[in-house]
């Protein structure tokens, strides 16, 4: 499990870096989620269970970390008072409207049999 | 004395806070209507803002307080490769789909976003605040910053819209019929980003990887194409 930590802040620090000196406009942290699914998938030895656990406790409270964030929410002064509805009908309306849309387009084209190949079935 | 153990209390307060609303959400599991209404996502960030507003303490000061979460979101982000990396069998035969439902979901989120926002009389200055909101909060502060948007209104919205995305996304699916959580997954993914992937987690860890698919990849392309739809649009 540490080693497993470990593994993960390493690749949290070259992603970091390549953000950095790349000038991507893509964050460190998505880098380096690249980076480590990449060796994983090329390299020829079985996922360590300490990683494993790393990963599978970092995710179990993934939603714990949001909680700051969020809080921002209810900190926000910048929007003038007539821009209140406007914002929040839009990210509620065209939230769940991308939703439902998305979800019924790819249910779509998965059921095309030219598209998704039949072993991806199950 | 006060003032050297308070970052430690603020910090606490997160961890308080989240307690007691995983188990609120734990409890109401019985009724899913009202339990999802009752995410952790949800209710932990209404109490912890109750309490800031009522001891009188800025968000400038909590937010310094907690950066060892901040931190930590991106070492979760890094550990997404895992469950990324275990279903990847179900991932590969199925790339045309998932390609197709990325970049027509990635580009409605703008469109409907925009073209809504001006129909609600959004002024030009809100509209580019508002254009990156299905994106993770760091990819979208850099869209933000190079559109001119405002940084802190764009990080404030993005996060709402993970959580309307993760609360109202399971009924949503059960609404429309869908039960495969690839598909649950993946529209998580796309519409929002590591809120809705945090939720995926909840539901199955394939739903999880698909949404860890559908977040890295919605950001990286939202990344790219936005700068340009918006220089053109504005300008």
């Amino acid at each position: 499990m540490l080693k497993g930590l470990l593994v993960l802040l390493l690749f949290q620090g070259i992603g970091e870096a390549s953000s950095h000196y790349s000038g991507l406009p893509i964050p460190g942290p998505v880098i380096g989620m690249i980076l480590l699914f990449i060796y994983l998938q090329l390299s020829s030895r079985e996922l360590s269970t300490g990683l494993g656990d790393a990963a599978h406790f970092m995710i179990r409270w993934l939603s714990l970390m949001f909680v700051p964030a969020c809080v921002g929410f209810f900190f926000l002064t910048k929007i003038p008072a007539n821009q209140w509805l406007a914002v929040t009908g839009v990210i509620i309306i065209s939230t769940l409207v991308t939703m439902i849309i998305t979800a019924l387009l790819m249910k779509y084209v998965m059921a095309k049999p030219k598209l998704s190949k039949p072993k991806a079935e199950q | 004395m006060v003032e050297i153990i308070t970052p430690v209390l603020l910090l606490m307060l997160t961890f308080f806070a989240f307690s007691l609303a995983f188990w609120l959400y734990g409890i109401s599991q019985s009724r899913p209507i009202i339990s999802s209404l009752l995410h952790p996502l949800v209710t932990a960030p209404i109490l912890v803002s109750a309490v800031l507003l009522l001891i009188n303490i800025d968000y400038s000061d909590y937010r310094k307080a907690n950066q060892p979460l901040f931190f930590l979101l991106g070492t979760a982000t890094v550990a997404l490769a895992i469950p990324l990396h275990q279903q990847f069998h179900h991932i590969r035969n199925l790339t045309k789909p998932l390609l197709l439902t990325l970049f027509f979901g990635a580009s409605f989120a703008v469109i409907s976003a925009l073209s809504i926002a001006w129909i609600l009389g959004a002024t030009p200055e809100t509209l580019i605040s508002v254009a990156p909101k299905s994106v993770t909060t760091p990819i979208a502060l850099g869209i933000a910053e190079k559109i001119n948007g405002e940084p802190g209104l764009t990080a404030g919205i993005v996060v709402f819209t993970g959580v309307i995305g993760a609360v109202f996304g399971p009924l949503l699916f059960r609404w429309i019929g869908i039960s495969d959580d690839r598909i649950k997954g993946f529209v998580l993914g796309i519409c929002a980003h590591g809120v809705g992937t945090a939720r995926a987690f909840e539901v199955s860890g394939k739903c999880g990887a698909f949404s860890s698919l559908g977040l890295g990849l919605t950001g990286a392309i939202t990344a790219m194409i936005l700068p340009w739809i918006i220089i053109y649009a504005f300008k």
